[in-house]
């Protein structure tokens, strides 16, 4: 099997074609023209996008000028850079000068942000087209990307199914071939979750890794950037990337960032996994199988398997929908009418600011700022916020001992596979379940990427989670590329490029 | 727990003119019970002992990070200008805001 370019390199045993590196070599070697890979992206996403919905906004023009440029760099003999041609969607939550970032809301309906986003100068600087912008749950809030403004997105493997959320558009996007790479934001699982429900590759960097500038704030001191990728060595290659130091943004690290690529053919032998009881207790019975196959293939290739319990898991998901909608309660307050996006006029600032917030927000962000309002307003701020905040402390000093014995841990991604358009959309806490698998790591700030691996009985993929320590990103891929070479070969989606 | 703590209508106005929402009392209803459900599990941890436990409020050390104090060009003002919904004499035009007409 081959993606849609064919096989420029022979692959190593067990790894799986890799779109946009084909992309890129060929590209850098003058076989291919950038100008023609970014037409065929175009065409199929014109074609099969209609019934999938993974894009807001698909940049034709810019994409076309950018491979151009591409395109003129190769024949000048310089080298464009490691994803030299490669087309790449963005999560519509990333900005885009002069082109509307909506994060799927009315609210930013309009809006033409006035500069770029680190990553998407990052990844221009690396060669790469940025095709379009994908679609959302609004600001980012959501497990299903139904909380689109703009209506939901589609699960290639079935049509009938959410791609999962919040970076489901990216995820869908990557799924059925209309981008070889994708981007996406993960405050609480929102790129592992839909990774994992679309049968792709998902990871969420360690906090500070990847520069927020230019990303729209949900929780700030949850929200990471990282990929959405086929395989796992794309994932790597995208995240070494955009990985790095930024002076844009004060809460990037100010140590160096791990590269990754180097690490993905040193195996697991003699590594120690974790497989954590919480992560796998509980969740649907085909989900834990494949868990268990999973570390049942890290054993074979020479890891050490056992079990741990980490209990104070099962507070990360109250802990998180108290945080989070904190956080976004006070960053979401800029949306006032004021210097862009909606305006509903009144006789006053403040009537004016409500009648915008309320024509401009769907339900669920108005719900998760009035719980976020709530949890921070006088009397219930040391109950909930304070407390959560110290559950954050409970959570990363159980994972600090749980790292003394393991390198990384194993669990799944996600509860469930991917559920029916419409199942949870009533019962709020029913759909954050979605994310119980994933908050962990970001209260704690860790790296975690989902790799597919199986399906269900209906043939709906499965994801499992390899977790690891602040900047342990090396280790995380080096289990994933095991992992990856021996899960099982996916059917491809029922819609995709043709 | 003893079921989800209860939540009023009143309460549920309460907090969006905090939030600076207008919602309709339909919207309101609805919030009061659906918070209420989300608040009854944030109450599991509510009666967490967390006695001497330090708050995480960042997962990293934070320290405030200042640049060299030079004149460097920033975003275009017409620019930024251009994204807002009314503009007069080159800055951002609201309503009143104590209440008066202008």
């Amino acid at each position: 099997m081959t993606g849609p370019w064919g096989s420029a390199t022979s692959p190593a045993p067990g790894a799986r074609p890799s779109p946009a590196l084909d992309i890129a070599g060929a590209v850098r070697d003058g076989s291919m023209s950038a100008a023609a890979v970014v037409e065929k992206y175009l065409g199929a996403i014109d074609e099969v996008d209609g019934e999938l919905h993974a894009f807001v906004t698909v940049m034709h023009d810019s994409a076309r000028l950018e491979a151009e440029s591409v395109d003129r760099r190769v024949a000048a003999g310089e080298d464009p850079g490691p994803l030299a041609g490669v087309p790449v969607a963005l999560k519509d939550n990333m900005c885009t000068r002069g082109v509307p970032t909506t994060c799927s809301s009315r609210i930013l309906e309009g809006w033409r942000p006035p500069y770029d986003a680190t990553v998407v100068a990052r990844l221009r600087a690396a060669g790469a087209v940025v095709i379009g912008k994908t679609n959302l749950d609004e600001f980012a809030m959501g497990s299903s990307t139904e909380n689109s403004a703009f209506g939901p997105t589609h699960n290639p493997h079935d049509p009938g199914r959410v791609p999962g959320g919040s970076s489901g558009g990216s995820a869908a996007a990557v799924a059925a071939g209309l981008a070889p790479l994708a981007l996406g934001s993960d405050t609480g699982g929102s790129i592992r979750q839909p990774a994992a429900l679309c049968g792709i590759v998902g990871m969420k960097p360690t906090y500070g890794t990847v520069s927020r500038y230019g990303l729209v704030a949900f929780a700030s001191s949850l929200d990471q950037i990282g990929p959405l990728t086929t395989t796992v060595t794309e994932s790597a290659v995208l995240f070494d990337v955009i990985g790095g130091q930024d002076p844009l943004d004060s809460t990037c690290l100010e140590r160096p960032v791990p590269r990754t690529v180097s690490a993905l053919a040193d195996g697991v032998e003699g590594l120690r996994v974790g497989l954590v009881a919480e992560l796998v207790d509980g969740v649907d019975a085909a989900v834990g199988a494949r868990v268990h196959e999973a570390a049942g293939a890290l054993a074979a290739a020479g890891a050490n398997i056992d079990n741990v319990s980490i209990p104070e898991f099962r507070h990360g998901l109250p802990a998180y929908y108290v945080v989070a909608p904190a956080e976004a309660s006070s960053n979401l307050s800029r949306y006032d009418g004021v210097r862009y996006g909606l305006r509903v006029e009144a006789d006053t600032a403040e009537a004016m600011n409500a009648a915008t917030r309320a024509a401009g927000f769907g339900p669920e962000v108005k719900r998760r700022i009035m719980l976020g309002t709530y949890a921070l307003s006088a009397g219930y701020y040391d109950a909930y916020y304070g407390q959560a905040q110290k559950v954050r402390t409970l959570i990363i000093d159980a994972l600090a001992s749980a790292y003394q014995r393991f390198d990384v841990l194993l669990g799944a991604t996600t509860p469930t596979t991917a559920f029916a358009i419409g199942a949870k959309v009533d019962d709020p806490w029913a759909m954050y379940l979605s994310d119980v698998c994933t908050v962990p790591s970001n209260l704690a700030g860790h790296p975690a990427i989902s790799i597919p691996f199986g399906t269900d009985d209906g043939g709906l993929p499965v994801g499992v989670q390899v977790l690891a320590p602040a900047l342990g990103e090396p280790v995380m891929f080096q289990v994933a590329a095991v992992l990856e070479s021996r899960a099982p070969v996916l059917a491809p989606p029922r819609v995709h490029a043709p | 727990m003893s079921g989800d703590p209860a939540l009023t209508r009143d309460d549920a106005a309460y907090v969006a003119r905090l939030a600076r929402i207008d919602l309709t009392d339909d919207e309101l209803d609805l919030y009061a019970v659906q918070l209420a459900a989300v608040i009854g599990h944030a109450a599991e941890i509510a009666a967490l002992d967390t006695e001497g436990v330090e708050p995480t409020a960042h997962p990293l050390p934070l320290r405030n990070v200042t640049r060299a104090d030079e004149p460097r060009p920033s975003l275009d003002r017409a620019e930024v200008l251009a994204q807002a919904p009314a503009v007069e004499d080159g800055r951002f035009k609201v309503p009143p805001i104590l209440g008066e007409a202008p």
